[in-house]
């Protein structure tokens, strides 16, 4: 492993010790736990052959998965977006009572086990829950419909673009705003112009983050999506339902497909955040 | 420089089999005890419960070699079998058909392929069948098979491809549409593809169905096991559903067998047999009439139970479909008239 | 690209800490526009975040203390949460071990392939839960490509407490490593290489300087990396095997409960997990609230 490049030429010189140890415990517990696992799904696709592989990518119901999974995940991470933006907007610009624990109640789900928040959802949003019920006679259902898996979506994803953005709006001089204010610019425009620039960076990372993590979300959706193929069904439970009737390889393709998304969505999380230190040369 | 490294990656090493030892002390520390594993389908939960402890009490009286526990794990049937061909130890696999079970004997080859002889009556100690749950005064009067493809009508019912309750459903909506269309296969086709344009909800297990049906109030009709169908009205009370018994339904077996690879190798051969002869015996036969399953043998159980059931017309799925083994593949494989007949839907 | 461009999430996730503690400016928006923005930020709070939590507590004491005690004290519960806290305390010390090690490589060293592996170790976050499940089944499992060597030496994995704290560690690798390296990043490596020069050696370097020096990102990584430890489901559900008493955790023995028509069970033993989401973030925004000052000055060194 790592011991074979030890000639020097890999890294640069450091009086610190311990990389070979840091980066022993590293690789090793990487390897194990996440490398070759994720190489076995990969062998295992490879196994189903070319023909079968698009086969499977292609069937309208692995699309219809995948396309629920990932338009529900934008739509969701979108609507975060704005109130994301909003509540991180209130949080940082305005005071008023109980404003910490709104703060705090943020992160809620980062903590609230996602089956829990499923179930929670299901009851509240379901025709006869307590959300649900106020909706019902309008004709308008959540639960166990494509709108069901939006607000689990939602649920999961908001606290990514209120932790990216706040900082940065808690960064933003008003000195700027101030003199926008003084040459007459109307408080709309300087909101357009002025304050919301600097924060796109930070609000276009925690849009992606929210979606990649809403694309594989699992345990808060099946309690609240109508599970239905073609309509409700996500990628995930594709995948579990796959497993579950044998198909080990049509599993593995999907998840495969899945995961080459996800990857490539990190790496582009990687390049706005790379773009914007070069910006503003900061670090 | 490359010296220390070596070093330190064998330290690292080191740090790392710790942890692995941890593993192993915690995976080796499990006590010998001689306990069974049921691995089972969704809606048996309250019956095992029942039989567990009659059986361990009975069995501990005449024996020597004391079973300590039943454990019990529960599922949609197709995924059990899953868990089963993946290495789960079942001791003894109570499935709702044979075509899971014969997946686990092909795939796993923990048992022998004739495994269905080997208990009496198909190795089915009881038999179910599917009928309609309804909310009370059956407002949309469903009557029939032939009521549920009427428009706006919500039928609930599990997904075949994960619960093994909802393939019977499945199974009996075709055999009455072979009747009732003379064998033409495009009105049947016709007819199965507008019930299932009906279901707004596919659950993964006929339990997540029923709590579909009966607590987040959605569908007009619930195709529901007998015994859930019972089990519901019990739990949520009379005043809310009603039973609806078709013109014909399906008669089903839902089969129990030992899984020989796993018993052997734990030394458990002789408890999970007598465990699943227990089934038979008439205490057993009288729990399961108890909890609404339809016993082999009725003098055995409480008439007033018995009373419970109503007449229905029942085929079998030898003489309509011939056998499991042929209609797994036909109606469930992928690519299977399920899969056909689900693709136009909305 | 610069090194470390995701984990800056993590100094962003963890910001309140690195709020000054400046005056708030009012914003020059008229209070009528600031109620509505405030009411409209509220409003999707309590629909999305706060009505499910309420729930889960309404729910759990439905049929009163006395059945809520009985719930969370049978059996088969406290078995489920006994085995939910004996695999987070392997799985996350393991994380804590590794993700130290991790940021000291990466934060302390310059060498090539590090993006890469910094992407890497980030992965598992945005890989679906059921995606981590189902690779150790195709490894372990008995038609997995490992299967019928750990069969021919007794080993369980799947099914068993190692398969359940291999998930769990895979769904949390990243968290406590997301926490440290940007800190460690910041603060640089001048205090250590002084430390060392004057003679110290390297593990008392590592003890008395560097981790005193990240204690609270170390913190937060742990609070957070055990939460979702405790509360995993999907990767869990795949490889547990569901055995009541033995291989169920807490969130699965909710689903149990749930499909067994004890909603209120269910809930009550929900309630715990939500409790413990509670004490998480009221943990978290203690210290913050506290210490926010020292953390801030810290981040900012």
């Amino acid at each position: 492993m790592a011991a074979s490049a030890a000639s020097s030429s890999w890294r640069q010189p450091s009086v610190l010790p311990g990389l070979g140890l840091s980066l022993g415990i590293t690789l090793t517990a990487l390897s194990l736990v996440v490398l070759i696992p994720l190489a076995a799904l990969f062998i295992k696709a490879a196994s189903a052959g070319p023909a079968e592989i698009w086969a499977i990518a292609t069937s309208p119901r692995t699309l219809a998965a995948l396309r629920l999974s990932f338009l529900g995940a934008l739509f969701a991470a979108s609507i975060n977006a704005v109130f994301g933006l909003i509540l991180a907007w209130v949080l940082v610009r305005y005071e008023f009572p109980g404003r910490r624990l709104v703060d705090a109640a943020v992160d809620l789900p980062f903590a609230l086990p996602t089956a829990v928040a499923g179930i929670a959802l299901a009851a509240i949003y379901a025709p006869n829950g307590w959300v649900g019920s106020l909706l019902a006679p309008y004709g308008i259902k959540i639960a166990y419909t494509p709108l069901g898996v939006m607000v689990a979506l939602i649920f999961i994803g908001l606290p990514f673009v209120v932790r990216m953005v706040q900082p940065v709006l808690e960064e933003s001089q008003g000195d700027i705003e101030e003199a926008a204010a003084l040459l007459g610019a109307s408080r709309l425009r300087t909101i357009f112009t002025v304050v919301l620039p600097p924060v796109m960076p930070a609000l276009l990372t925690g849009f992606v983050l929210a979606f990649a993590r809403a694309v594989g979300e699992y345990g808060s959706v099946i309690f609240i999506a109508g599970n239905v193929p073609m309509v409700s069904e996500i990628a995930p439970l594709l995948i579990v339902i796959k497993l579950e009737q044998f198909d080990y390889a049509g599993a593995a393709v999907i998840a495969t497909m899945m995961l080459l998304i996800s990857f490539a969505l990190i790496l582009l999380v990687n390049l706005i955040q790379a773009r914007t230190r070069r910006k503003l040369g900061d670090v | 420089m490359s010296r220390p490294t070596i070093r330190r990656l064998a330290q690292a090493g080191l740090i790392l089999g710790a942890f692995s030892v941890c593993f192993g002390v915690v995976a080796g520390a499990r006590a010998q005890t001689s306990e069974l594993l049921n691995v089972s389908y969704d809606p048996t939960r309250e019956l095992y419960r029942e039989i567990n402890a009659a059986f361990i009490a009975e069995w501990n009286a005449k024996n020597a070699k004391k079973i300590t526990t039943i454990r019990q794990s529960h599922g949609g049937s197709g995924a059990q079998a899953r868990t089963v061909i993946d290495g789960l130890n079942a001791d003894v696999l109570t499935l709702a058909l044979a075509g899971d079970i014969d997946a686990v004997a092909e795939r796993s080859k923990k048992l022998p392929l004739d495994w269905q002889k080997r208990l009496p009556q198909n190795s089915s100690p009881y038999t179910s069948t599917i009928v309609f749950l309804v909310r009370k005064g059956n407002p949309k009067a469903i009557k029939d098979w032939g009521d549920l493809v009427k428009p706006g009508v919500q039928i609930i019912t599990p997904n075949p491809k994960t619960s093994g309750g909802a393939r019977w459903n499945y199974l009996a909506a075709w055999a009455y549409a072979e009747k009732a269309f003379n064998k033409d296969d495009a009105k049947v086709r016709d007819y199965i593809g507008k019930l299932l344009a009906n279901v707004p909800v596919l659950d993964t297990g006929a339990r997540g169905a029923t709590t579909t049906f009966t607590q987040r109030g959605i569908g007009d009709v619930f195709l529901s096991w007998e015994n859930e169908a019972f089990l519901a009205l019990k739990e949520f009370g009379e005043d809310k559903f009603d039973i609806v018994v078709p013109s014909l339904s399906i008669l089903a077996e839902p089969p129990v067998t030992i899984v020989d690879g796993n018993v052997d190798a734990k030394g458990t051969r002789s408890e999970a047999q007598a465990y699943l002869e227990f089934l038979y015996s008439p205490k057993g036969q009288a729990i399961i009439a108890k909890n609404f399953y339809r016993p082999r043998n009725p003098e055995a159980a409480d008439p007033k139970d018995i009373a419970n059931f109503p007449k229905v017309d029942l085929v079998t799925i030898d003489a309509v479909f011939g056998g499991w083994a042929k209609a797994q593949p036909t109606h469930f494989g992928d690519g299977g008239t399920f899969d056909q007949l689900y693709k136009p839907a909305r | 690209m610069s090194e470390a461009t995701l984990p800056d999430r993590a100094t962003n996730l963890a910001a309140p800490a690195a709020r000054p503690r400046t005056a708030r400016r009012t914003g020059a928006e008229g209070p009528v526009v600031q109620l509505l923005l405030i009411t409209v930020s509220l409003a999707f709070l309590l629909l999305f975040l706060l009505l499910p939590l309420i729930s889960v507590f309404v729910e759990a004491g439905a049929r009163g203390w006395a059945a809520y005690r009985e719930a969370i004290t049978e059996p088969d519960a406290v078995a489920a949460i006994r085995l939910t806290l004996l695999v987070a305390a392997i799985a996350v010390p393991f994380n804590v071990v590794v993700g130290i090690a991790a940021a000291w490589a990466i934060a302390k060293f310059e060498f090539t392939g590090k993006n890469l592996l910094i992407s890497l170790i980030d992965l598992p976050f945005s890989v679906s839960p059921v995606i981590s499940g189902l690779v150790y089944v195709l490894l372990f499992g008995a038609q997995g490509y490992l299967g019928p060597f750990l069969k021919a030496n007794g080993i369980e994995i799947i099914f068993a407490l190692p398969g359940l704290i291999l998930a769990t560690i895979f769904v949390t690798f990243p968290f406590v490593a997301r926490e440290l390296i940007p800190h460690m990043q910041a603060l640089g490596s001048t205090d250590e290489e002084a430390a060392l020069t004057l003679g110290a050696s390297p593990w008392r370097v590592f003890f008395a300087i560097t981790l005193p020096n990240v204690k609270w990102s170390l913190f937060y990584g742990i609070l957070l990396c055990n939460a979702r430890a405790m509360g995993e489901f999907g990767a869990v559900a795949v490889v547990s095997g569901k055995i009541r008493g033995l291989t169920n955790t807490m969130p699965l023995h909710v689903e149990i409960l749930y499909n067994e028509y004890m909603g209120a069970a269910a809930f009550a033993v929900a309630s715990l997990l939500a409790g413990l989401a509670l004490v998480t973030l009221a943990l978290k925004s203690l210290l913050e609230w506290r210490y926010g000052d020292a953390i801030a000055a810290a981040r900012r060194h």
